[in-house]
């Protein structure tokens, strides 16, 4: 077999775990960032925008794009901390394919695939609905999935590399409370990063939410002006979010590789 | 020996009613390792507390705040979030942590084979619950007076009130994960927990909905505990705050009598 | 007599239409060690269940201590220790914490409960483990702190359900060495268990359960003198000949019993029946000659079904 076929069979068994386990998926994936849509983009979006007048689109294109990203970081951030955990430690499933063909890398790739494709179809779901709710037009939406699906891939690596290096469930919870959600908060998810105190301002211009936050709008809200994005290149967004993934792959690869077969 | 010997149990165990406190015990036994972990959920309100002070609230400038007297976004919101965290600090106590007791460790099986009963445990388990809310809600508002965003004496009275949020959802929570059969079914709580918090008047005044919305978000719990506690952190009273401290009340006393009977008809089979 | 401990007349518990127990009758006395056996499902733990006073009885009356269970429960369990079929640790304590906090349930001070830590510690070979979590305890070690944990308040009646499943034999033969001396100093035992041995080891008297009711009921001794004749003969043959061995000895002993591997005479006299077999002609591989044990008595009533 092939890397391919073998990463094919990863992805294969991952669909099929899928077919029990999406349901808890739903809510995190489709409800909550539809929630915060609502809230936030909608709701608080009345108040904003007959308040300040800051933002040259109305604040709910401006959270929904945010949002947009968010979710791809949420949905990659997830499937390459639990699962990966569980299939070392809870489920082993890991610990049962390396006993087969299968290679730490396969399913390394595997998932990646899987989750390429589960990342496309949340974020096409939500940018429908996006345009349901106004928030945007459906060319620039659409055009706008691809980066987004980019952003939770890097999260997804990159976190899939540092989850197999912990010990137990216990940091993964931390990492959310001390990551995900920082990031969440304050990548331009909610507000421009230009609100933010001066000498915070670098920190949020290295995450990488906030260039796929930014790559988000930028496709999406063609011709927004600087009161909405920064003036940064695009190509920079996306080499930064190809590096991560590119980054992510390989240490995932290694450092699985070295936790299964000690 | 003889058979009607006395027991041993004597003194203020014999007295007291409940041995709640038993349960509270065991439950610090196990946290004093955990403590790292109990304490990191106080931070997540703080981020949102920052992200809105720093950030939304410049965007949004000052909203009406109870009585109509305008304040700023963040004193708004700040009530709001301390709310969520007496009701997030309860309902993870009693949905995840008492759920993997119940169904996987037997624990309160083993436990009821010594004097305690199942109305310590569920009297237990809901007053650490609602400790543990209060532990984030009372944290939460020193950082509220550090940045400035309660100003009244009345402030020290959203302690107590918390205490009726943490109650009122750990009793609820408690007796919602007596009805749980799999991790799955914990799903529920975030359908039932994500959308109160968000729909609250966590982030804006309630009359941004049409009326017909207003009623339907008025009956979420969450929302009579934001009310409470933020007529208190901005110093406003007002005799509708009777009704929310009421409502929360009601609403835990149904859920730690709902606990406690189906506690007591698993266990005790 | 008030040495009566526990006293069950008609005793009955059901599940919706699930008759676990099926209106027994047993007394309990002070200072004895008392056996339940039965197969899997019989109603053991059902039993011990309400006399725990974790299961309300659906019929008949059942007292322990002379105390009813279903309004002095809580005086019942301050004078009992149970382990439990399935272990039911806290997972999230250490090994002396689990004990530690049941001493507290039984509303013991600090002061009285470190010693005793120590010292059951010691009963189960626990005491270098004092301070690492139960996780990674092995299943033994695991039941030896169960019972160990059952220990902590001097209970007068200790209830064990199947206290040694999962122990190796080092620690089995500690355990009966150990529940013999709490008996011996006034302890009252009530013991379910699989292992026949166990049951002749330990209990003074026993009864049988089967689907819900008690099958047979007397001291070790006297059921194998009840139930079995005094000895037994197990028979190997070559395959071929097996068949035809089976025919040739019909009748040859008051009771026989062909299994897979051999054939079991059941006989008062096992050299007479040696010489019948001999006398028809049947010639077995190997012959073994033993004393009737518990066991034989077990799979006469309650049948040669699955034993789990
Ligand atoms: N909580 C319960 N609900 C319904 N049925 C039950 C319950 N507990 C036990 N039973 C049923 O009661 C019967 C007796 O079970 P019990 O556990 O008392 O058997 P046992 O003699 O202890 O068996 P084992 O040797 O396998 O431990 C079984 O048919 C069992 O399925
Ligand atoms: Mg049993």
């Amino acid at each position: 077999m092939t890397v391919l076929s073998r990463s094919l069979r990863v992805a294969e068994s991952e669909a099929i775990a899928y077919r029990r386990t999406w349901r808890g998926t739903v809510i995190s994936s489709f409800i909550n960032p539809i929630l915060f849509l609502a809230a936030m983009g909608a709701g608080l979006g009345s108040l904003v925008d007959s308040g300040s007048g800051e933002l040259a689109v109305p604040y709910l294109a401006f959270v929904a794009t945010g949002l947009m990203a968010a979710s791809g970081m949420q949905n990659g951030a997830t499937d390459g901390s639990f699962p990966v955990m569980a299939g070392i430690l809870w489920r082993k499933n890991f610990i049962g394919a390396i006993s087969t063909p299968i290679s730490p890398s396969d399913i390394i790739y595997g998932r990646f695939l899987w989750a390429m494709l589960r990342l496309t179809f949340v974020l096409v779901v939500f940018a429908v609905i996006a345009v349901l709710f106004g928030a945007m037009e459906i060319g620039p939406a659409l055009l706008a999935v691809p980066p987004a699906v980019l952003t939770g891939l890097g999260f997804l690596t990159v976190i899939t590399s540092w989850t197999v290096t912990q010990k137990d469930g216990l940091s993964l919870s931390t990492l959310f409370r001390f990551a995900i959600v920082p990031l969440f908060l304050f990548s331009g998810t909610f507000f421009p990063i230009s609100q933010l105190p001066g000498f915070l301002q670098p920190v949020a211009y290295v995450t990488p939410l906030f260039h796929g936050v930014e790559l988000v709008r930028k496709i999406a809200l063609p011709g927004v002006d600087a009161s909405v994005v920064t003036s940064i290149p695009m190509w920079i967004h996306f080499a930064y979010l190809l590096t991560m993934v590119a980054v992510g792959l390989y240490l995932s690869t290694r450092l699985l590789d070295k936790r299964l077969r000690p | 020996m003889s058979v009607s010997a006395p027991s041993r149990i004597s003194g203020i165990g014999r007295l007291t009613p409940f041995r709640a406190q038993r349960i509270w015990e065991h439950n610090y036994i196990a946290y004093r390792r955990l403590w790292k972990v109990v304490f990191s959920g106080f931070f997540e309100p703080v981020f949102y507390l920052f992200s809105v002070g720093v950030g939304i609230g410049a965007l949004v400038g000052d909203v009406s705040g109870p009585g109509g007297v305008p304040v700023s976004y963040a004193a708004f919101v700040a009530p709001a979030l301390m709310a969520a965290s007496a009701m997030n600090g309860a309902v993870i106590e009693t949905t995840f942590n008492i759920f993997f007791k119940l169904r996987f460790q037997n624990v309160y099986e083993g436990i009821l084979t010594t004097p305690m009963q199942p109305a310590d445990i569920a009297i237990g388990e809901i007053g650490w619950a609602l400790l543990r809310g209060v532990l984030y809600s009372s944290t939460f508002i020193i950082v509220m007076v550090v940045m400035g965003l309660t100003t009244s004496w009345l402030a020290i009275l959203a302690i107590p009130g918390s205490v009726l949020v943490g109650f009122a959802f750990g009793a609820v929570g408690l007796a919602a994960t007596t009805y749980m059969r799999s991790w799955q079914d914990f799903d529920l709580v975030t359908l039932a927990t994500m959308p109160m918090f968000l729909f609250s008047g966590t982030f804006y005044p309630l009359d941004v909905y049409p009326p017909a919305i207003q009623l339907v978000a008025k009956i979420s719990p969450l929302y009579h505990g934001t009310e409470l506690l933020r007529g208190f952190t901005l110093g406003v009273l007002d005799w509708t705050m009777l009704v929310h401290a009421l409502f929360l009340l009601v609403m835990g006393l149904i859920g730690a009598a709902i606990a406690n009977r189906r506690l007591d008809a698993m266990l005790r089979k | 007599m008030t040495d009566t401990l526990v006293e069950a007349r008609g005793l009955t518990k059901r599940f919706d239409d699930l008759t676990a127990v099926d209106g027994i009758d047993f007394d309990i006395h002070q200072g004895e060690a008392f056996g339940f056996l039965g197969p899997n499902g019989a109603g053991k733990t059902s039993t011990m269940k309400m006399i725990t006073t974790v299961s309300p009885i659906t019929e008949g009356k059942l007292t322990v201590f002379g105390l009813d269970p279903t309004t002095q429960g809580r005086s019942i369990r301050q004078r009992i220790g149970v382990v439990p079929q399935e272990d039911n640790l806290d997972l999230e304590l250490t090994v002396s914490e689990n004990l530690y906090i049941y001493g507290r349930y039984h509303d013991m001070s600090r002061a009285e409960i470190n010693p005793r830590i120590t010292e059951l510690l010691e009963f189960a070979q626990l005491s270098d483990r004092r301070d690492s979590t139960v996780e990674p305890l092995s299943g033994g070690m695991k039941r030896r702190l169960t019972i160990a944990r059952a220990l902590i308040n001097d209970p007068d009646l200790i209830i064990l359900d199947e206290p040694t499943t999962g122990l190796d034999p080092q620690a089995r033969h500690l355990l009966w060495d150990r529940l013999y001396r709490l008996k011996r100093d006034g302890a009252t035992l009530i013991i379910t268990t699989h292992y026949m041995d166990e049951a002749e080891q330990l209990c003074d008297r026993l009864v049988v359960m089967d689907q819900g009711k008690i099958v047979a009921e007397g001291s070790p001794r006297e059921l194998i003198e009840q139930y079995a004749p005094r000895e037994v003969l197990e028979l190997r043959f070559d395959d071929e000949q097996r068949d035809d061995a089976v025919i040739k000895m019909d009748g040859v002993a008051a009771r026989s019993e062909v299994l897979a591997d051999r054939v079991l005479l059941y006989t008062d006299d096992a050299d007479d029946t040696q010489r019948a077999l001999h006398d028809r002609g049947v010639h077995p591989e190997q012959v073994l000659v033993r004393r009737s044990t518990l066991e034989d008595v077990f799979l006469r009533l309650t049948g040669r079904r699955l034993i789990d």
